[in-house]
């Protein structure tokens, strides 16, 4: 009974946490930093969405998925046809990109009902590849008519924005918007992970053959784990063009897919955190080599390559899960050194104690 | 009572299960014999791993063949492995739950059965604590806690006390003894422990080549010759018309 209110407290406590924080971070960063912060602040909530689509496949299920970066340019792609299209409100276009996303999703997931490992991982990359080529020769939609939406007239090309909701348009609304929609994809991950499906994935994760003879329904729940981390991803993609405005202007590359693995690797697999922690080493470091310190941002794939061998050495639970480890033993031997430089408390002589206890 | 006709698995040159035929009666039934015997396959194929090539096993007056893998905890089949599959990652709760969950028993008795699965098999340890960081005793007592969770009608017991020294072993024992009595579920042991066999088992069938070797009560079938020799590597399988009664060769 005492050890289910502890722990009923202890989620109590990490949910004010999390509400502190994110109030902080939707309502005080936009006071504190300048606007090309804010504009990289929204892709890292973007790109956290990404690397939580890739942690819960690979993370909870085991599943490893290279096309992540495929399925947002995917969103990006369709966010930016519907939104020339149609008149539908934003909060319905996230839903209806990150539905037909999803589908997309689960007919990839198809061939993980056979294949996993190495295989998977292949199969995936080599549909991000083909994602890259396809988006490369029919461009991304510009206002054009026809199902590809794309005119090469340039007196056209510019004219319309991909539109952002109304009440978000300029890029503070806009990066709180996006933060608001990341932290409720957050939520719906965190309700699956903590329910019957993350329960059903961690069997899976663990053996199949297991999770067979407990009930699970495998074909069912890796699929579902697929659709998931696809709607997600597929959503963020939505969010990306509407940040970008003018999508045509931003090239996905087959080898973003393996960046954003790593760093999500390098976060913390296991973690819902760790996807947050992806999407700042995928997009702020870039920004602040870039932008602020002017290094070419290249450099950072040695830093992330170096950083996923550490990882996958010593840490497999990523930063998420050593970084508290690492401050607890850093506390513990600054507490130790501490004591060691506080003089010693001086004791009263054995001789005087004994006097005293002696009747006399 | 599950009853084994005519049972045969081949995979590729090699026929683990050679047209088996026996009986378990309601119980504890033993089934042991030498590695290679064919034991973990007969598990795999009541679970639904393995399709065998011949035969029928008729489960409480169901064909257990017909019933897809995953429905067979629903149907009532439980099961540990060899190697102990408790999720590292997860509770000893939500181990536990996810069987209650997916095998189609009531939520509202969910937090109840789970609890009450958990003090069943004498684990101490918080219901909040991982399974990743239990001892190799706890996790075994977690596999059979979500053995015997959720009304179970067969529970299959591979090898349960592998690797447990013997004080554990016989608590182990005493858990099992109970699952008939208390949870209502046909249980199937197998081990090479042969004090945990005698112990726990009214009867007992033994296997090897994929074959009956001898069955019946455990004590009789642990002093038959055709036994000894099986496990010293001498015996070759005798016709099923030779076998005893109790966990018996089918007619």
């Amino acid at each position: 009974m005492s050890s289910s209110l502890h722990l009923e407290r202890a989620v109590v406590i990490r949910g004010l946490v999390i509400a502190v924080l994110l109030v902080i971070v939707v309502a005080a960063v936009p006071k504190l930093v300048g606007a090309d912060w804010i504009t990289t602040f929204t892709s890292v909530a973007i790109y956290s969405l990404a690397a939580l689509g890739f942690g819960v496949l690979y993370g909870r299920v085991g599943m490893i998925s290279l096309g992540q970066i495929a399925l947002l340019s995917i969103g990006c792609w369709i966010g930016t046809r519907l939104a020339y299209a149609t008149a539908i409100p934003f909060p319905l276009l996230l839903l209806v990109v990150g539905g037909i996303v999803c589908l997309i999703g689960v007919i990839i997931g198809l061939p993980a009902l056979r294949l996993s490992g190495l295989y998977l991982a292949l199969i995936t990359l080599m549909f991000a590849g083909a994602t890259t080529v396809v988006l490369g020769a029919t461009q991304f939609p510009n206002g054009g008519h026809g199902f590809l939406g794309y005119t090469s007239n340039s007196s056209l090309i510019g004219l319309n924005a991909v539109r952002r909701p109304a009440m978000a348009t300029s890029d503070v609304a806009y990066y709180r918007y996006v933060v608001i929609v990341a932290a409720i994809m957050f939520l719906i991950a965190l309700v699956h992970v903590a329910g019957k499906p993350g329960r059903a994935w961690a069997s899976i994760r663990e053996s199949e053959p297991a999770a067979l003879a407990a009930g699970v329904n495998t074909v069912k729940y890796k699929l579902w784990a697929f659709g998931l981390s696809s709607f997600m991803t597929g959503v963020a993609g939505c969010l990306l063009a509407a940040q970008i405005g003018e999508p045509r202007a931003i090239t996905f590359q087959t080898q973003d897919s393996l960046t954003l693995a790593a760093t999500a690797l390098i976060g913390g697999i296991f973690s819902l955190w760790g996807a947050v922690v992806a999407g700042l080493f995928n997009q702020l470091l870039p920004f602040i080599f870039q932008a602020q310190w002017g290094f070419n941002p290249n450099f950072l794939l040695i830093l992330f390559g170096a950083g996923l061998l550490q990882v996958l050495l010593t840490a497999p639970g990523g930063l998420t899960e050593q970084f508290p480890k690492d401050m607890a033993n850093l506390g513990r031997l600054v507490w130790r050194g501490v004591r060691r430089l506080s003089p010693p408390k001086k004791e009263p002589p054995e001789s005087a104690k004994e006097t005293t206890e002696e009747p006399t | 009572m599950i009853e084994v006709q005519g049972l045969t698995v081949r995979f590729a040159g090699v026929t683990p299960i050679d047209d088996m035929s026996v009986v378990f009666p309601d119980g504890t039934c033993g089934l042991i014999g030498p590695n290679g015997a064919g034991k973990t396959t007969f598990f795999n194929v009541l679970s639904g791993f393995v399709k065998p090539a011949a035969g029928t096993i008729t489960a409480f007056g169901q064909n257990l063949l017909k019933v897809s893998d995953y429905k067979r905890a629903r149907w009532g089949l439980r099961r540990t492995f060899q190697t102990e599959m408790a999720i590292e990652k997860l509770s000893v709760y939500d181990n536990v739950a996810l069987i209650h969950e997916h095998s189609g028993a009531k939520r509202a008795t969910r937090k109840d059965d789970v609890l009450k699965a958990i003090e069943f098999v004498g684990l101490e340890t918080a219901p909040h604590a991982k399974v990743g960081g239990l001892g190799a005793r706890e996790r075994r007592l977690v596999e059979v806690a979500r053995a015997v969770v959720g009304k179970p009608r067969i529970v299959l017991l591979d090898e349960p006390a592998a690797g447990l020294p013997d004080e554990e072993t016989a608590h182990l024992a005493q858990v099992i003894q109970k699952i008939p009595g208390e949870v209502g579920a046909l249980v199937i042991l197998v081990d090479h422990d042969m004090s945990l066999v005698s112990a726990c088992c009214e009867t007992t069938a033994v296997v090897d080549f994929g074959k009956l070797v001898a069955s019946g009560p455990t004590a009789e079938v642990l002093r038959d010759e055709h036994v000894m020799r099986a496990y010293l590597g001498t015996e070759t399988p005798i016709d099923d018309s030779e076998s005893g009664s109790g966990v018996g060769a089918a007619p």
